[in-house]
Order: structure tokens, then C-alpha cells, then sequence
């Protein structure tokens, strides 16, 4: 644990804390509470929205992913910013007109239905918890590293700091936290960028001087009648694991005496014989003890971190290339000749141990720098739909946000409303573009974490010093801090004022209804807590594909049509957002992925996809068309 | 603290003109975001092109779509403020007499 780290990230937790308390005394009134008294100036509330938006997931999560699995991390970057042009040209005006404090507001407008209320107070109590829990894990992921804390504590903080923040000063602090922390990730992302293109690129990264590269070892093996000899080595198992062999070997002298741990290796053929390489690994025995490369895990043995270029177009050995331009960094990963050192990982039983494997696998940079290698858009029709399914959830999801939609309601007019998305698009692309330079930084300069690849883009700017590092993790936290306080305002607001005060009637003074609010944003944000400690260890941003799924299809087709199809009837809204919601969260639910969650073989899973928006926003479509043909009559009597 | 005094919205006269433009604009988006999608599902490869300065088509389409955003937004926003002073100073001298 640094000092300057715990420095900084105490000063951006105590900076946002005191933010809270000025403001406090400006949300006493339910408008004051819910929707910043709807006087922010619209250039602060375009950097703000950026604050809400650039959430765990795209800093931590889209760089991580970048830095495992190339382009289709950035896949990620195009959806998200697309989906401000669905916000800006088809939303931000109307949300503005016909809304006052929540996303139900803006649906019931015409109605005043009992169905809206309730069913758009639960989605967007749905929408934010799914989009909690990928925040709430990126939490946990940088608490480790920055103040040697466990993932449940960094969680712990997390919550207790927004619930804080929430409960005292409502829209207003949100507000000011967001602008401040969205303007600085910019900023700091701007210099880590340049750092990177200032380093250039190099076969053997060793972080400036810093950190020795080390080469991995291969062995060449023979084999005869089947049986494997390695010099130097004792052969002790074989394994099959879906198609990777892994062999366990030990090091042992010219008396079979041992001379260092068992280790797995990966068995390659090569034109040479047979080729073993070396791998990273950890064991949980049966009393729970967790090894690592053959060691009992400690503070100082953990896993290594990878990612390295092993080819510049074409040349291996020690090659560098100085500084280089942002065209030509792009140009040299993504050359056909280039070659990267990328590792991926297998897990089975080994006796009545659990073992993990990482293995290197050497990928061209033209693969690199194409979709494909975590999105099959080359493969079989399901990966092809799944893929599709993704890219349109992030374009229709960001639209209907709740987080995003209450923002609109916190500035004076829906010429405002207009001109701060326009903001928000010029700082969120901005950041989307650096993204790309973040993560392939990360993936050519051995900064990769195997266990966490969330940590990718802070850790590349530890490569660069501790202040960097520092600096971009306090804000990495204070960007989840914004991203769950406005979460939360939004929940807060479905609980106290979509589901108490519209839905049920409950007669409330507007003092009332702020001390509810408060109370709900106390147990949404208990909830994610709790759910961030479950979620561990998956990329942030795979998890907010899901919310935007949600979202997209439980709210968006609902939005559209009142906006667009005059024989839209409430029933019909009602029915759309709940057969989105259905719909959305079924498919999540019997996905491969959470089949794993569960403990059970992703293979048993019931569906072979995990990617809803290519069904369910459909499906809530033709349901708000169905519903509301069948009930237009009794709208008439009505 | 850049706060602007919370007003109350006269009647804006060119919100039909405004949800026309959104909508082309959106639509026009939408087609070329969906090029993107298909190319990338019919012919993945495609994407290893080199467009220029070594940068292939995926890079160049990806950030292509970025910045393409950025200038219909801006575009847009001058369609609307253009009109948006047209026709309510319009209509409000008109009915000022």
C-alpha cells in the first residue's frame, strides 16, 4: 500500500463527502432532492451526464476487455455512445417536457395510470440494481490493490460513502460530484494516453526501467511409445482440458532428487517435436488454502502480470520503437506481422484440489484489432445473433437509463436538455476513443492482472508511477462513488415517489417525501452491497450489457411509442414494460454465464445465448401494439 | 456555482420541426451503425482492411461512428436553435401585437 495513494483517494472521498454537506442545504424540497432544483446550467450537466455514464464499466470494465481480448472491448465504447444519439435525437426534449422528478413521470403524462406508476417504478428499480452490481464489483477490484483491503471491504466503502452522499444532499451533490469526477477521468485518461504513446511500444515492456522484464521459459519434449521426457523434469500427469493439454511436471537433479514446485505446463507440437510452455496457476486445497505457481498465496505471491507484444510487424527479439503518434500505435498492434502474447485460462478438478490454468496463446495483430475474439461474429448463427443482440441493446439502452433520464429533469429548459447531451456526446466519445489506447496500452506493457482484468487500465498507469496510479484509481473510485449515488437518487425516487406517493396515494409533505427518499436510497443501497459482494471477479462491463438489455426493453419501447404512436394506451405501456423485463431478465437468468454463477456447467445451461435485447425488445414492442389495439376502446369511453 | 435561475418554459412553436429533423438524423445514424453491425456479421475479415495510415477498417469505421455523432449532434443543435429563435420570436411579436 502507497502513502500518496491512501493520500489521494482520502482527499476525493473527503472532497465528496464535503460537496454532499454544502449541498445538503439545498434539498430539503422534493425538487431540490429529486431533480437539483432543475437549475443546473446545461454545460455542467452535459459533464456531469458524462460523470454518470462513464461508469465502472467503461473505465475499468471496456479497458479490461480491451486488454484481454482486443477490439471487442471496443465494441463496448461504440454501442454506449451510440446510444446518446437515440438520447438526444429522439428523448432528451420530450423526457424534459412532460417529466418532473423520475422516468415515470415522463411515461404517466398523459395518463395518470395506476399500471405506469407501478410497473415503470419497479423497472427502474430493476434497471438500477442491475446496473448497481457491476459498479459495486469494480469497487471491490480497486480497493485491493490501492489500499490492500479485500474485495467485501472495498464494496463495504462503496456503500456506505454513496449512501451518505444520497441520503444528505440528493440530485444536487450527485450533480456536482459527477462533473467534477467526469471532468478529471477525461483529463486523466488524456495523460495516461499520452504517457503510453510517449513509451512506445517494446518487446520486453519492463515499465520504464522499473520492473525487469522476464522472458517466459519453453522446454522441448520428447516422446516415446507415449510416454513424455523432459530433461530436467519429472513427469507427473497429463491433462485434457477441452482441448488444451496440460501437462504437471517438477523439476527434479540427476538423482530424481525434487528441486522446485510442481507446475502445470501447456503441450504445444511444433515442427521441433513437442513444446511446453510455461503457465500460471492456482490451487484451492481442501482446507481452503489457496497456492499459487506452486507456493501458499501470500502479498508477495500472486499471480504475474502478463501481456506483451512478442512480434513488432514481423521482428522478434528486442525490439522498440520509441515514441509513436496515435495512427502509427494502432497501425504497429493491429499489423498483420505483429504478434501477441494474449493468455487465457481453464479451470477443473485436479484430485480433490480446484486448479486454474492460465496459458499464453500468441494472436496476430489483424485478429487483435478485429471483432471476433470474444464475439464469434464469424461463427455459428447463435454467436452472430448474440453479438447482434449486444450492439442493440447498447444503442437502444443508454435512451432509457433511469440515472440518465433523471438528469434531464435538472436543467431549466428542454433547450438545456438538448445542448447538454450535446455536451455529454463531445466528453463521452472523447473518452470512448482513449479507451482503446488504454486497453491495448495495457495488453503490450505487462500490466495485465490474470485473476481481475478490471484493474488493466489502473494498473497500466502504475506502470508510469505511483502518483498516476494513484491519481486515476482515486478517480476510478470517485466515478463509481457518482455512477451509484446517481443509481440510487433514481431508485429512491421510484420508491418515495413513483410507488408511495403516485401509486398508492399516500398523502405526503414534501419534507416527508425527501425523509423516504432518503430511507429508500438506505436499503437500495444495502442491496448493492451485498450484490457486489456476490458478483465478484466478472468484467464490469459484460454485466452492464445486461442492464442495458434491461433497460432497452423494458422502458425504451414504451418511451418511443407515446412519443410516436397516437393509439398508445397506458395498458399497453404497462404491458410492454413488464414483458421487456420478463423477457430480458428470463434470458439473463438461463444464460450460460449464469449457469456458471450457480456452480453448475455453462454447457447444462437451458439457453445457449446470453444477450436478450435481440428478442425482448421486440417482444415489448409488438406487446405495446397488441395491448394498446385491444384496449383503445375503453380509452375512448374513459 | 454556474446555476442558471429555474424559469418557467413559454411555448416553444418548433418542437414539430425539431421531432422531424431528430428523426431523419436518427435514422440516418441508425443505418450507418447498422452497416457497421453487418459487415462485421457477413464479413468479418473485411474488417482487417487497411483504410489508411495502417489503420483498418474496424479502427477506422469504429471511431468513424464516434465522431460521426458528434457532428449530427452539432448539426442538429444548430437546426434547432436556428428555428427554435425563428419561430418563437415570431410568434411572440405576433402576439405581442
Amino acid at each position: 500500500m502507497e502513502i500518496l495513494s491512501v493520500v489521494l483517494f482520502v482527499f476525493i472521498v473527503l472532497l465528496v463527502l464535503v460537496l454532499s454537506w454544502f449541498f445538503a442545504r439545498r434539498s430539503k424540497s422534493a425538487s431540490g432532492y429529486f431533480a437539483a432544483g432543475g437549475n443546473i446550467h446545461w454545460s455542467v450537466n452535459g459533464i456531469a451526464f458524462a460523470g454518470d455514464y462513464l461508469s465502472a464499466a467503461s473505465f475499468l470494465g471496456i479497458c479490461g476487455m480491451i486488454a484481454t481480448v482486443g477490439y471487442d472491448g471496443f465494441l463496448y465504447s461504440i454501442g454506449y455512445l451510440a446510444g446518446w444519439i437515440v438520447a438526444l435525437f429522439v428523448i432528451a426534449e420530450p423526457m424534459k417536457r412532460m417529466g418532473k422528478y423520475t422516468f415515470a413521470d415522463a411515461l404517466d403524462s398523459k395518463y395518470n395510470s395506476k399500471s405506469i406508476q407501478l410497473t415503470a417504478a419497479i423497472s427502474t428499480l430493476i434497471v438500477s440494481i442491475c446496473y448497481l452490481i457491476p459498479q459495486m464489483v469494480g469497487a471491490g477490484s480497486l480497493v485491493t490493490p490501492l489500499l490492500g483491503l479485500p474485495h467485501a471491504a472495498g464494496v463495504v466503502i462503496v456503500g456506505s460513502i454513496v449512501i451518505f452522499i444520497v441520503a444528505t444532499a440528493g440530485m444536487t451533490s450527485t450533480t456536482y460530484v459527477q462533473f467534477l469526477k467526469g471532468g478529471l477521468l477525461v483529463i486523466f485518461s488524456l495523460v495516461l494516453v499520452f504517457s503510453v504513446m510517449s513509451r512506445g511500444i517494446s518487446t520486453k515492456p519492463d515499465q520504464g526501467g522499473k520492473v525487469p522484464f522476464q522472458k517466459s521459459v519453453e522446454l522441448t519434449a520428447m516422446e516415446s511409445d507415449g510416454v513424455m521426457q523432459v530433461d530436467g523434469f519429472k513427469v507427473l500427469d497429463e491433462k485434457d482440458i477441452a482441448g488444451v493439454v496440460l501437462v504437471k511436471m517438477v523439476p527434479v537433479d540427476s538423482n530424481q532428487n525434487l528441486t522446485g514446485p510442481v507446475a502445470w505446463w501447456k503441450k504445444m507440437k511444433s515442427p521441433d517435436g513437442i513444446q511446453l510452455c510455461e503457465t500460471q496457476f492456482f490451487n484451492i486445497n481442501a482446507n481452503g488454502e489457496k497456492w499459487i505457481n506452486g507456493a501458499p498465496a501470500s502479498e508477495e505471491n500472486q499471480l504475474l502480470q502478463v501481456g506483451t507484444i512478442t512480434k513488432i510487424r514481423g521482428k522478434a527479439g528486442d525490439v522498440e520503437t520509441g515514441p509513436v503518434g496515435p495512427f502509427k500505435f494502432l497501425a504497429i498492434i493491429g499489423d498483420k506481422n505483429s504478434e501477441i502474447k494474449r493468455w487465457k485460462s481453464v479451470s477443473f478438478e485436479d484430485g480433490d484440489e480446484q486448479a486454474t490454468v492460465y496459458y499464453p496463446v500468441l494472436t496476430s495483430g489483424n485478429t487483435i484489432m478485429r471483432p471476433g475474439l470474444k464475439f464469434k461474429v464469424g461463427g455459428t448463427g447463435i454467436e452472430r445473433m448474440e453479438f447482434i443482440s449486444l450492439m442493440l441493446a447498447l444503442f437502444f439502452g443508454t435512451a432509457a437509463l433511469p440515472h440518465i433520464l433523471i438528469r434531464y429533469y435538472t436543467v431549466p429548459s428542454a433547450a438545456c436538455a438538448r445542448k447538454s447531451t450535446i455536451v455529454a456526446i463531445a466528453a463521452i466519445g472523447f473518452f470512448y476513443i482513449l479507451t482503446m489506447y488504454m486497453g491495448l496500452g495495457a495488453m503490450v506493457n505487462k500490466v495485465v492482472n490474470l485473476a481481475d482484468n478490471n484493474m488493466s487500465a489502473p494498473l497500466l498507469a502504475k506502470s508510469f508511477g505511483t502518483f498516476l496510479f494513484s491519481m486515476i484509481s482515486a478517480i476510478a473510485f470517485a466515478t463509481v462513488l457518482g455512477t451509484v449515488s446517481g443509481l440510487i437518487v433514481a431508485s429512491s425516487g421510484a420508491i418515495a415517489h413513483d410507488l408511495v406517493d403516485r401509486f398508492s396515494g399516500v398523502e405526503m409533505t414534501d419534507k416527508q417525501k425527501v425523509r423516504l427518499g432518503r430511507i429508500a436510497a438506505f436499503a437500495v443501497g444495502i442491496v448493492a452491497i451485498i450484490l457486489g459482494i456476490v458478483f465478484k471477479g466478472m468484467n464490469v462491463s459484460f454485466l452492464v450489457g445486461w442492464a442495458f438489455a434491461v433497460a432497452a426493453s423494458a422502458n425504451l419501447p414504451a418511451i418511443l411509442m407515446l412519443l410516436f404512436w397516437k393509439k398508445t394506451t397506458a395498458k399497453g405501456i404497462a404491458a410492454s414494460i413488464v414483458v421487456g423485463i420478463i423477457a430480458a431478465i428470463g434470458i439473463i437468468l438461463l444464460s450460460p454465464e449464469m449457469w456458471v454463477r450457480y456452480g453448475l456447467p455453462a454447457a447444462d445451461a437451458p439457453l445457449k445465448f446470453g444477450q436478450p435485447g435481440i428478442f425482448s425488445i421486440p417482444l415489448s414492442f409488438i406487446t405495446l401494439v397488441v395491448v394498446s389495439l385491444m384496449t383503445q376502446k375503453k380509452t375512448k369511453s374513459a | 456555482m454556474l446555476h442558471e435561475p429555474a424559469v418557467v418554459e413559454g411555448k416553444d412553436y418548433a418542437i414539430g420541426y425539431k421531432m422531424r429533423v431528430g428523426v431523419i438524423m436518427f435514422v440516418l445514424y441508425a443505418l450507418v451503425y447498422a452497416g457497421f453491425v453487418i459487415i462485421n456479421v457477413s464479413n468479418p475479415v473485411k474488417m482487417e482492411s487497411i483504410v489508411f495510415s495502417g489503420l483498418n477498417l474496424a479502427v477506422v469505421y469504429g471511431f468513424g461512428l464516434i465522431i460521426f455523432a458528434l457532428i449530427l449532434a452539432l448539426i442538429y443543435n444548430g437546426l434547432c436553435t436556428k428555428k427554435e429563435a425563428l419561430l418563437n420570436k415570431k410568434t411572440e411579436s405576433k402576439e405581442g401585437r
